[in-house]
This record gives structure tokens, C-alpha cells and sequence, in this order.
């Protein structure tokens, strides 16, 4: 539904080279300096559940957007649209856990908006973020700039926010407590940047999760990708809950949880980088861009047969047996 | 992940594959009746660790693929109705009616909502009693049980503003059907465990003996399926025809005496469309006359004739496909005008349809063409 909001209304109404990138945020060259810059929205029901709230996902969202340009987020804007009769201990709770969030990832929220609708035309709290982050670095982080051989690398195990948020909002229990994975990410792009690894593309697995994002990358490349189930990680808890629920946690999203692609001979340095960063300690390779110019990608599995991952079409419905 | 992990093990997994390597001396044709089973099959890539002389045939089972659109046009049309909320699983949301889906309900003002057990929509119906509260109650014998608790639930707490739509499909009349039709094509039979852990195996006994066909009760996981298919074969190759109980860690001979106990207070058995196959005879609930007051059918008025009877559309083999004569590769508008998101028919529509797992795990079957026809060597008769 949102792509073909995308394809069909948005981009060809606002069509410029800069939109055309098609990354998480538009690289701009504004005299001698290279920005980043990207902009979302927030409407996440529940507004607080374990692991983080609508306020840290705002600035944690908009940080790593910017962060995935390879851009050191430096500014946000923060933008709140509330019901009237919204409650303001609440209202103060999302100021509270922004300003948190914002000094985790060292960014200042330095411009924003407040609007207040009637009862009934909004649901209680909506935030709007958008950030200005710098780039100091010559390399094209992009899908096009990805080369048969280069590694591809996972910063943790998948799932956890989008499990979190369905077993809060449907009332879920579960045996194990799952946390969101809400989290900044930069730190773990600059450990890569100041470890000199020529990065090709970074993205973090947000809606869709691991398997859209691939398959996002692969199409806007010219390669095949291949990734290996067994080196993926994820929880026994995402895991069980996922089972019970007939839902595949590749297409689960996340919301601090990001892969790399950098060069083959560079996997060692990239992954030690990577480590050092708490949000990403458990860093694996998962696979390879292979020379294949079919821009499918390739799940090994963990019975050694391959399969074709795809992007869904709509969001994952939990099966009825 | 204890009770998963052996059942994926990759050296168990390849230990079964020779296994039925070295049993299998001829051609075999064994189907997989349950969708859950297709969809590990094709996710897995398990019939690729096959010998060419097994082919698999994917069955019937899948609960929102054959539920008539007749049923989805009047849940639609229920969902409708003022005051009302209409709860369903969420992979029924999206199945296309004669026009339209209930996903599309929802957008365009319908109550609709997503429950994950009829005890939910039960309790939303304690929560507003100002309002009709009605689930809509598909599937095989898998999910009936449930539903046959909340319904007697809802009598026990005498909660008037609940009503269900059920839609309960059974699997062994579906069986004998495809036994029956003149195309049929199938050796073994690898039953649904989850339907036989409620049901048990009783009534599949004057099946394997009538049709001379092996019925093996199968799990769901790689390891299960390949013991199955193992299990299947030695019965075939020894000139066998029995049920054997592959998934015993979780189906006893007698099923859940409870489960069945409550679906026969709560359901009678009758006579069932099934999308793309017709009418079967005495295969699917309907809600008894002691629990008619929460029959959705009845409590809301029909609107005789304007529901559509159109099927599927013409150019749509779902029908063969759930029968097993035809795989989705063969399909001409596998994967072009037939997707996920605009399905012609019924086993695009749900995850465990036949068509919506190979869409889904092997787009290129339909461009490379390497899907055998099980049939070919009859003609065809679409």
C-alpha cells in the first residue's frame, strides 16, 4: 500500500533528482558541505512498550535514517499533532524520553511545531521528527555502489520491536519477555567509518524487516544476494513467538537493528568494528553479494536448499492454523 | 527451542532423504492434504530432497482457500450492518469475495477485527453489549473446537449480542472426493497431525482399507515430513495400505476425546461448498438447532440472491491446483496477472494456499518451467 502511495502519487507529484535517491534520507550538496537529510513520522499504538515509546522511536527513527546516509546526525526537529484532551503527564513522558534518546545519540532537537486537533481527528499523539546530519566522508553509500564479493553483514538478531508491539497491542503473553530493539545507530556507522572499511551500503531493517530491505537493496543494485538462515540470529523468544503466531521474523521489523555491505576482505575489521559497539556486540556475516545479475535474493536454508525472499505484499497476517 | 530444533536438524534431515532414496524403486504420487504442510515443503525446499519418483501433490488443506465466496460476501455484508463488529483470523482479511475483501470493509467504515481466538470476540461481545458481536468461524477441524467453546461459552455467560458465521470444513470427506474423481492421481496420503491430534485416526481407517491407499498422520516440521513421506513409501513399495501414526507425540488413536465431546454438542455435521471443488457431501459443521440463537446466519437477514455464485474467475485453475492435478507453475498467469496482491482465485489468496507459497518462495517455477505435470500423461480436461 505505502509503495504504491510512493510510486503512484508521491514521487512522480514531487519528482527531482534529490527525491530519486531513494534512500532512507537525500544526500544534498550545499556548497562545500555534504548533508543528509530525512524526515518520519510517528503513530505507533501502543505509545509506550517494553524497550522504549513513541518519543525515543521518533528520534531514534529519524537518527538512524540519517545514519544509514553514512551522515552524523546532528540536528532534529520534533513536530507533535495531539488530540485535544491529549493527557499532559503523558505528553511530558514523550518529552522526557526524547530529550533522553536525543542525548544517547548526541543529536540537539533544535525546531519543531505543536497543533492541537479537535477530539475525534487524531488518535491522542502523533510526532513528526526531521534531522540534518553531516557527511565527512567521499564514499557513495548506496545500493549501486554494492560489488559481487562484498560481505554482508547483520548488527543483531532480528524481530524484537515488531513482536513487542503485537504482543502489546493484541494483549499477547508470552513466556520469555521480549524487548524492542529500539535504539541510535550511528555509533556503529562511525566505528565503521573511523575503521577506514570502505562502506558500500548500510541500512537499518525497519518495515518489512531483514527480507524487504534485502530484496529493496537487490533491486536497486544490479546483483544477486545470498544469505545463509543458519547464521541468522534471532531470539528463542521472537523465535516461539513467531511459530505460534505463523509470522516469518525475516519480515519482521526492527527498530535498532541494521546490516552492512562493505568488502569481502574487509569482513574481519568491519565485524571487530561493529562488536565494539554495544547495539551491535553480536555482529555476524550472514552472506554475500554474489555476480548473478538478477537482483533476486537467495535464502540457503537451514536444511542446505535455497529459496527466493520476497517482498510481502501488505503486512504479514497471523494464519488461522 | 527444544521441542523445534530436532525436528529441523539438517543430518536427521539428510539421513531421511537416503533413506527414502533406497526404499523408492518406482514412481510414487504422495499428497500433503494440510496447507501448513505445503508451506514447509516449498519453504524448506523438501521436495528437492526427494528422488525424482516421488512427486508430491499439494491437497485441499487450506481453510481460508476454500471457504465459498459466497460465505466472504456475507461476512462482508454482516460486517456492514449497523452496530455491529465483525471479528475474524487475520489471513481471512484479505481473501477477495465477489468484489471485494474485508480489509477493504474495514478501510471504507466496517467494524472488522482481527481476534486471534473466538474467546476474544467473546469477550469483546461482554465488553459491548450494546452491540452485535459476530466471529467469523472458519477452518478445518483444527479451529472448530475453539470455536465450539466459545459459542457454548457464550450460552453458559448468557451473552445474547454473540453470534458466529461458521464456515467448518472437514478433511476426510474431501479425501474421499479426490479418491473418487475419475483424474485422481494420488498413491499415499500424508493426513494433517494437527487435524488428527482432535479428531484421532478413526475415520481414516475405512479410507486407506476402501481406496487401498496408505494414510500416514504427518507433522509439520522437515524431519516429520520426511518420516512421513518415508513411511508412506514402505507401505507403497511393500504393497501396503494402512494408517500409520507418524506425529504420535502429538496424535492419539482417539484424538482429544474432550474437543470432539464439545463439537458435538455445539456443531452437526452437513453437507459444504468448497471453493474451487464444488459441493461435498456431509463435509463441514454447521451450528446445531440447540445453539441456533448464535447462528449469524440466521440472526442476520440473508439477502437471497445477491450474493454472488461466481467462483472463481474462468481463466483460474485453483480448483485443480487444490486437487492436485495441476501445480501453480503450470499456470499461464502464475505470477503475472495472478499475484498475492491481485489473486484470481483461492490458493493465491492465503499463505497456505499452493500458488501463494511457491509465489512466495519460488517466483522463478513459472519462468523456468521445471515443474513436472503430474498428470502427464492424461489429458487435460480444464
Amino acid at each position: 500500500m505505502t509503495n504504491r502511495l510512493l510510486s503512484e502519487v508521491i514521487f512522480p507529484g514531487f519528482q527531482n533528482s534529490w527525491l530519486e535517491q531513494n534512500h532512507d534520507g537525500a544526500v544534498l550538496e550545499i556548497s562545500e558541505a555534504r548533508l543528509a537529510f530525512t524526515a518520519d513520522s510517528y503513530v505507533v499504538e501502543p505509545r509506550f512498550f517494553p524497550g522504549g515509546d513513541i518519543g525515543s522511536l521518533a528520534v531514534n527513527g529519524t537518527v538512524n535514517d540519517l545514519a544509514m546516509c553514512g551522515a552524523r546526525p546532528k540536528f532534529l526537529s520534533c513536530s507533535f499533532i495531539l488530540e485535544e484532551g491529549y493527557a499532559m503527564e503523558e505528553l511530558t513522558r514523550v518529552v522526557q524520553s526524547m530529550r533522553a534518546a536525543a542525548d544517547r545519540a548526541g543529536v540537539s532537537i533544535v525546531t519543531g511545531d505543536t497543533k492541537v486537533v479537535d477530539r475525534g481527528s487524531g488518535d491522542g499523539l502523533f510526532v513528526n521528527t526531521a534531522g540534518i546530519g553531516v557527511i565527512e566522508h567521499r564514499l557513495k553509500i548506496s545500493p549501486q555502489s554494492i560489488q559481487p564479493g562484498d560481505a554482508i553483514l547483520l548488527s543483531g538478531d532480528l524481530g524484537r520491536h515488531g513482536i513487542t508491539i503485537l504482543a502489546e497491542r493484541e494483549g499477547l503473553e508470552f513466556e520469555s519477555s521480549i524487548e524492542s530493539d529500539c535504539a541510535p545507530l550511528w555509533d556503529v556507522v562511525d566505528a565503521l567509518l573511523e575503521a577506514n572499511i570502505e562502506v558500500r551500503c548500510l541500512r537499518d531493517l525497519t518495515r518489512g524487516g531483514l527480507a524487504t530491505v534485502l530484496k529493496e537493496v537487490a533491486d536497486d543494485s544490479t546483483f544477486q544476494l545470498r544469505v545463509e538462515e543458519e547464521k541468522i540470529p534471532v531470539s528463542d523468544g521472537v523465535r516461539g513467538a513467531c511459530e505460534m503466531l505463523g509470522l516469518d521474523p525475516f519480515f519482521v521489523a526492527n527498530e535498532g537493528t541494521m546490516i552492512a555491505i562493505v568488502p569481502g576482505d574487509q569482513v574481519a575489521a568491519a565485524l571487530a568494528a561493529m562488536r565494539a559497539i554495544p547495539e551491535a556486540a553480536n555482529s555476524v556475516q550472514i552472506g554475500q553479494v554474489e555476480e548473478e545479475t538478477n537482483q533476486r535474493v537467495i535464502l540457503r536454508s537451514i536444511l542446505g536448499t535455497d529459496r527466493v525472499l520476497d517482498r510481502l505484499p501488505g503486512e504479514q497476517l497471523p494464519r488461522i492454523c | 527451542m527444544d521441542y523445534l530444533d530436532p525436528y529441523r536438524d539438517k543430518k536427521t534431515v539428510l539421513r531421511l532423504a537416503d533413506a527414502i532414496r533406497s526404499a523408492t524403486t518406482r514412481p510414487w504420487t504422495i499428497m500433503e492434504v494440510c496447507g501448513g504442510q505445503t508451506h514447509a515443503i516449498v519453504r524448506y525446499g523438501i521436495d528437492s530432497l526427494l528422488p525424482d519418483e516421488i512427486t508430491l501433490l499439494h491437497g485441499p488443506g487450506c481453510p481460508v482457500c476454500v471457504t465459498p465466496v459466497e460465505m466472504i460476501d456475507q461476512a462482508i455484508a454482516i460486517a456492514g450492518t449497523k452496530n455491529t463488529i465483525l471479528c475474524s483470523f487475520g489471513d481471512m482479511l484479505r481473501v477477495p469475495g465477489s468484489e471485494t475483501n474485508l480489509l477493504a470493509a474495514k478501510s471504507s467504515g466496517a467494524d472488522v477485527r482481527m481476534v486471534y481466538s473466538p474467546m476474544d470476540a467473546l469477550r469483546l461481545a461482554r465488553q459491548n453489549p450494546d452491540r452485535e458481536v459476530v466471529f467469523f468461524a472458519v477452518g478445518f477441524e483444527t479451529t472448530a473446537p475453539a470455536n465450539a467453546m466459545a459459542l457454548y461459552q457464550a450460552r453458559e455467560q448468557g451473552v445474547e449480542n454473540f453470534s458466529m458465521l461458521v464456515s467448518h470444513v472437514l478433511v476426510p470427506p474431501a479425501m474421499e472426493a479426490l479418491l473418487e474423481a475419475p483424474e485422481n492421481a494420488v498413491d499415499g496420503f500424508l493426513a494433517a497431525g494437527h487435524v488428527c491430534a482432535v479428531m484421532g485416526i478413526e475415520e481414516y481407517l475405512p479410507i486407506a482399507e476402501k481406496y487401498e491407499v496408505p494414510i500416514v498422520v504427518t507433522g509439520f516440521e522437515p524431519v516429520d515430513l520426511l518420516r512421513g513421506v518415508l513411511m508412506c513409501v514402505r507401505q507403497l513399495e511393500s504393497g501396503r495400505a494402512e494408517v500409520e501414526n507418524q506425529y504420535a507425540r502429538s496424535v492419539r488413536d482417539e484424538g482429544n476425546l474432550a474437543a470432539r465431546e464439545m463439537m458435538s454438542r455445539v456443531f452437526r455435521v452437513v453437507s459444504r461448498q468448497w471453493r474451487g471443488m464444488g459441493e461435498i457431501s456431509q463435509s463441514g459443521f454447521a451450528i446445531a438447532p440447540e445453539f441456533a440463537q448464535y447462528d449469524a446466519a440466521l440472526r442476520f437477514p440473508t439477502r437471497n440472491g445477491q450474493y454472488s455464485d461466481r467462483l472463481e474467475e474462468e481463466a483460474c485453475i485453483s480448483g485443480r491446483i487444490l486437487q492436485g492435478l495441476r501445480r501453480p507453475g503450470q499456470c499461464p498467469h502464475f505470477g503475472t496477472r495472478c499475484t498475492p496482491e491481485h489473486p484470481m482465485g483461492a490458493t493465491m489468496v492465503s499463505s497456505e494456499g499452493a500458488c501463494a507459497a511457491y509465489f512466495r518462495y519460488r517466483p522463478a517455477e513459472s519462468v523456468t518451467g521445471n515443474s513436472q505435470d503430474p498428470q502427464s500423461h492424461s489429458t487435460a480436461t480444464s
